[in-house]
């Protein structure tokens, strides 16, 4: 063992994911000594970019950017340290008509747009547009804020719970009905009470369904579309945008800002075992038997994967564990990463339309939307699948050599585990080309383009990154795992129940989707035990 | 592949043109553009300035394509507009037009707008934004039919001192008899063409409605009958100044609308805006009736009142103080400006009770740029009736020819 590695460290963060990163950021800068370790050989867990195909970089997990809590990038000075994030220009379903929907960022070209198949939708889509802000406008100031037990009678949670009563009762009558229908009902019942047009429903549902094992028909879609509108860009509410250089540029500026202030990153350096002694952390095992001594550990793993592999059975209460064991965290997205020698046609949309400089779909009925979630349930990958398809090159120069491009296509559903058994190789080719041959039905060159191409299942992304079944969120966005249930009644606040042993990852409030705040959250829990300032 | 829908090229260009496109570019000398409701349109032409002594000392032509209009008839058109204003619809006359507030459950303001009784159940509805969704929505349980008409009309405001002798010098016999608020139907050359005398300058005026074929040929018969009584184009610049003098509201600008507020306390009940000879209790049900009844017995909470503000400088943007220490802010300016009419200082502000009381004085905060150097003065304010200017031409009827 060397000198560096027998110093003491006051906080080991486990798994250098960008919660992970976050917190030990935050610990560093309060003046702890934060040891994160990573199993890969790069860190970012899935927020990463990767040269897998010569000069193409694949932003191969994640692949755009909103929800990035613009606190964290300010304090942790994340620009300095590289992050550029660039809004797209727009947005597209294209439909098996040959017809299309188009997302401008000009209210009267969206307007006209949506206009083109409804009339009243185009006008709708305020008032749509106007509820959606609304509900934003009462949760963004919850995400960073540590959620309260309400069955504890402690200051801290009657004062936390007082602001959330407070948040929710100045929402006036009305809108408390509205936050509390928004928070259960079904993405497809929420926006039947404005649009009329199908593809205009189609469209906005896909936030719905993107990283859930729910339909757009299932009860608590909606606040799964909302999750996806919290984010914004330079405070453009529910803007999308690429982090230039790919989601890794996010990670590598939290690394950057973590070592500017004395944190240390050690990747491959898998950690086996998180270890108590004494009823509270102690430290943690290596994979090759390595042990690392600090009095705090906290885990950017998701709960499943922290509690279930990464601890003793024996050091934790027996019922919580049996609650972590039916937390929800399902696996139902897949990944396709693709160099492209030239840019896809797509004739459906008009000639020079920046409506592909954004996020491109083929799924132009809520009806093929929950088709697809049929197939999953059937324990089968979608035959028509919803993708969130882009291609960042367009916009960022950085990723894939000129005149080439870079496409990332995200895919609704792809289970798990097959009702056929396993996956397999040939397995996993299929499903890419169920994904390819959709794509192809709406660009007649896309196939000759392709140089290469990653075909990512949920069980490659465990395997992988690490999160249980591949799923986005690090468990699923719905009423029962939000909040103060995420991820259980009773632990919401970011501590394990063995002292010194803590949570930083999107298993806690407020989830997955590049938030940074469950880390900071878990950071800001660390140090109020400690008694230090944050 | 299909080919792509020559209409989904809008990104390239997503403003219309409105008929007077072509006429109201050959004449804008500055370049000046400002979207309004999907249109592109004239902000100033040559001069601010000269624009606004034009609607107040002879005749101005502006163009009000992009007002929404909707048509809305069928049997239950006069019942179904009962219940969506608050004003009584059943005493509107036909070929009369009333000035209109829509509110929602709440008795929070949607809109403001004009309806035309063009027949007994046949009317034209005039508003500042699309309204498709809440007037459809409004539309359950009433056999009437709504449409959009705002490509089908084009529409020119003609007001100021000279604008009746305009349209008698461009051949409009019997115009002189046309009373406020009153609607008829001429010939121009060989259009047809109907006319309210109508206006947003609080002057005498009229608002000129034709099918856009029309549009250029009226447009070019107007500006020579006018060109001995000083007839010029103007832009939205100038007519905010005359707006203002008038009293009148402005979407966006002196209230926001219920079907876009996101924060809590932003809506605004006609009671608020001043609005109350709006609201006809006596007429049975309305939208908004049962909220507005509580909050006539309880009073506004907020009222926006004139300010004859003193000093030149108009009072753009500032919080409205209880005293000249700024210790209380009792509300915020929501227009001013400085009247070359009426030679005062003034604005529209958004007011709590009890401050808003006429006759009461406030205290503005005014920021002044002086070569680059901001200065604030703390100025005071009288709270005064919002109609600045309101001459006794814009009634007479016959109008005089200035």
């Amino acid at each position: 063992m060397s000198v560096a590695r027998a110093k003491e460290h006051d906080a080991i963060v486990v798994g250098a994911g960008h919660n992970g990163l976050v917190a030990a950021c935050y610990l560093a800068r309060a003046g702890l000594k934060v040891l994160v370790l990573e199993r890969n050989g790069y860190i970012g867990g899935a927020a990463v970019s990767r040269r897998l195909y010569r000069d193409f970089t694949y932003s191969n997990c994640s692949y755009v950017c909103s929800l990035l809590r613009p606190e964290i990038i300010r304090t942790l000075d994340l620009p300095r340290f590289g992050l550029q994030i660039i809004p797209y220009e727009g947005g597209c379903t294209m439909m098996r008509n040959g017809d299309h929907l188009a997302i401008y960022d000009n209210h009267d070209a969206l307007r006209r747009e949506i206009a083109r198949h409804s009339k009243r939708d185009a006008e709708a889509y305020d008032r749509y547009s106007r509820d959606v802000m609304r509900q934003c406008k009462f949760i963004k100031p919850l995400l960073m804020r540590t959620p309260p037990d309400p069955a504890s009678f402690r200051p801290r949670d009657i004062r936390e719970l007082l602001f959330l009563a407070r948040r929710f009762h100045g929402l006036g009558e009305e809108r408390m009905y509205d936050t509390l229908r928004f928070w259960t009902m079904s993405a497809a019942d929420f926006l039947d009470e404005y649009f009329e047009s199908e593809i205009v429903k189609a469209h906005f549902a896909g936030s719905s369904i993107i990283g859930t094992a729910l339909g757009p028909r299932s009860p608590g879609s909606a606040y799964v579309l909302l999750h996806h509108y919290m984010g914004d860009i330079d405070d453009t509410v529910g803007a999308w945008g690429f982090a230039r250089g790919g989601m890794g540029a996010v990670s590598n500026a939290l690394g950057a800002s973590l070592q500017a202030s004395g944190g240390e990153i050690r990747s491959s350096a898998p950690v086996a075992q998180i270890l108590v002694r004494g009823g509270r952390a102690a430290g943690v095992m290596l994979a090759d038997g390595e042990e690392i001594a600090a009095p705090l550990v906290l885990s950017n793993l998701d709960v499943r994967r922290t509690f279930l592999k990464t601890m003793s059975a024996g050091d934790l209460p027996d019922e919580f564990l049996r609650q972590v064991r039916n937390f929800k965290i399902r696996g139902s997205s897949g990944k396709l990463n693709i160099a492209l020698d030239g840019l896809p046609r797509f004739p459906a949309i008009p000639e020079g339309s920046p409506c592909t400089r954004g996020d491109m779909h083929v799924t132009d009925t809520l009806e093929m939307m929950e088709r697809a979630y049929d197939d999953w349930k059937d324990g089968r990958w979608s035959r028509a699948p919803y993708i969130d398809m882009l291609i960042p090159s367009q916009i960022d120069p950085t990723m894939a050599p000129y005149g080439k491009h870079y496409m990332s296509v995200f895919v609704q559903y792809c289970p798990y585990e097959l009702a056929d058994g396993a996956w397999t190789d040939a397995k996993r080719q299929a499903f890419g080309d169920t994904v390819i041959d959709t794509i192809a039905r709406h660009s007649p060159n896309f196939k000759d383009l392709i140089l290469h191409a990653e075909i990512r299942t949920p069980w490659d992304i465990e395997n992988e990154v690490g999160l249980t079944e591949g799923n986005i969120f690090q468990g699923e966005l719905t009423m029962d795992q939000l909040l103060f249930n995420r991820p259980l009644p009773g632990y919401a606040q970011y501590r394990a129940p063995v002292r010194g042993v803590y949570l930083c990852g999107s298993s806690t409030h407020p989830g997955g989707g590049v938030i940074g705040a469950p880390g900071a959250n878990a950071a800001r829990a660390v140090l109020d035990d400690l008694g230090r300032a944050h | 592949m299909p080919v792509t829908d020559p209409s989904a090229s809008h990104f390239k260009e997503p403003l219309l043109k409105t008929p007077f496109h072509e006429r109201v570019r050959a004449l804008c000398e500055v370049d000046s553009y400002v979207p309004w409701a999907g249109y592109t349109t004239v902000d100033v032409f040559t001069s601010v300035e000269h624009e606004y002594f034009a609607i107040r000392n002879a005749a101005t032509l502006y163009d009000l394509t992009p007002m929404v209009k909707y048509r809305i008839s069928g049997r239950d058109a006069p019942a179904y507009l009962n219940r969506l204003v608050t004003r009584d619809i059943a005493k509107l006359g036909r070929d009369r037009v009333a000035y209109c507030v829509w509110c929602n459950d709440a008795g929070h303001i949607i809109d403001d707008g004009t309806v035309f009784r063009l027949g007994d159940a046949q009317f034209q509805l005039c508003t500042a934004m699309r309204q498709i969704d809440w007037l459809l929505a409004s539309a359950i349980g009433f056999d009437v039919e709504i449409e959009e008409v705002t490509e089908r009309i084009a529409a020119l405001a003609l007001q100021g001192p000279t604008s009746c002798a305009v349209l008698k010098a461009a051949g409009i016999d019997g115009i002189d008899g046309l009373k406020p608020f009153e609607i008829g139907r001429f010939t121009l050359g060989l259009a047809p063409i109907t006319v309210s005398r109508t206006g947003f300058t609080g002057d005498l005026g009229y608002e000129l409605w034709m099918t856009p074929e029309a549009a250029e040929p009226v447009w070019d018969a107007l500006m020579a009958a006018g060109r001995a009584r000083g007839i010029r184009a103007i832009g939205s610049q100038a007519l905010n100044i005359a707006r203002i003098e008038a009293g009148f509201i402005s979407p966006n600008v002196d209230f926001v609308s219920a079907e876009h507020s996101l924060r809590v306390g932003r809506d605004r009940s006609p009671l608020e805006l001043g609005l109350e000879w709006l609201v006809d209790f006596d007429k049975g049900h309305f939208t908004g009736r049962r909220a507005l009844l509580a909050e006539r017995r309880r009073g506004p909470r907020r009222r926006l009142v004139g300010l004859d503000v003193a000093g030149t400088k108009p009072a753009h943007n500032a919080l409205v103080y209880s005293s000249r220490t700024g210790k209380r802010e009792i509300g915020s300016v929501t227009s001013a400006v400085w009247s070359p009419t009426c030679k005062r200082n003034i604005a529209l502000a958004m007011v709590d009770a009890p401050y808003f009381a006429m006759g009461s004085t406030v205290w503005v905060d005014i920021y002044l740029n002086r070569e680059l150097v901001w200065e604030r003065r703390m100025m005071q304010a009288g709270v005064v009736e919002r109609a600045f200017f309101a001459p006794a031409r814009r009634r007479s009827t016959p109008p005089a020819d200035f």
